[in-house]
């Protein structure tokens, strides 16, 4: 449950979001995406597309995890955001920080 | 995870309307937000909130608050609860929080969204919850919230 990570044929690490990010499960998707960086992938997308709801532990963890691979000389992209989760992150102004993509496939051929 | 968390269902007739209220006192570990969440929203009678907003708006304002009452109020402390009572009525839904804590002043609580702070990773809680709900109201110490949903 909530998170599961596979590599594309470019070596592209693409995470599903199952239920919900939040303060609860937020250090999980930390230290998987970080050990992925450690293990040398540089580029993400992170799929939201089955994803309920976001908090703000979630939004903040987001923003920790794009600054570390962007020190890294990777990129995070998210993609699969609903309406609601869409409106979440231009109300918090983080749809300005993260370049987000409507489906994973959009998400993966911006690299 | 085994929760143990129990669930407290009232219902009041008053003047031919029935009002629901559903209460539970949630233990000071983080663990226990998703799950509180979960079993509150599914009792969530459907009426005054679309499912859409009880999906997205209820769930997130919950979580947010839950998880504030608990790591800011009760400081994580396992012998402190934080008390969630939600009253369902036909015009509204009021979610109530409170915790043990000395409470705090949501005034100096500064935007998250100015550029300066927009790479933080905390201080956004406060913002979204008032984002989601047509009402955030503290009482004076500062440590029970009250979150108005409007029926819609």
């Amino acid at each position: 449950m909530s998170f599961n990570l596979r590599k594309d044929s470019k070596g592209v690490v693409v995470v599903g979001v199952d239920g919900q990010l939040i303060v609860g499960n937020r250090q999980e998707l930390k230290q998987k995406v970080l050990e992925a960086l450690e293990g040398g992938a540089r580029k993400f997308v992170i799929d939201f597309s089955r994803t309920g709801y976001i908090d703000s532990s979630g939004l903040g963890v987001l923003v920790s995890l794009s600054k570390k691979i962007r020190e890294q000389g990777g990129d995070l992209r998210l993609c699969g955001l609903n309406e609601d989760l869409q409106t979440l992150f231009e109300l918090t102004k983080l749809d300005t920080l993260f370049a987000i993509a409507r489906t994973p496939e959009e998400a993966l051929a911006a690299f | 995870m085994t929760t143990p968390q129990s669930l407290q269902v009232r219902r009041r007739t008053t003047g031919g309307e029935t009002e629901i209220e559903l209460s539970l006192d949630v233990p000071s570990d983080l663990e226990y937000v998703g799950p509180a969440v979960e079993l509150i929203a599914d009792e969530l009678p459907g009426g005054p909130l679309s499912p859409r907003r009880i999906r997205f708006n209820f769930r997130t304002a919950f979580a947010e608050a839950l998880a504030n009452a608990i790591a800011y109020g009760n400081h994580r402390d396992p012998g402190r609860f934080v008390r969630v009572r939600v009253e369902v009525a036909r015009d509204a839904v009021r979610l109530h929080v409170t915790d043990e804590g000395n409470g705090f002043d949501p005034r100096g609580v500064p935007d998250p969204t100015l550029p300066e702070r927009l790479e933080r990773e905390d201080g956004r809680g406060l913002f979204v919850l008032r984002s989601l709900v047509d009402q955030v109201a503290f009482n004076e110490k500062g440590n029970s919230v009250c979150l108005t949903l409007r029926a819609g």
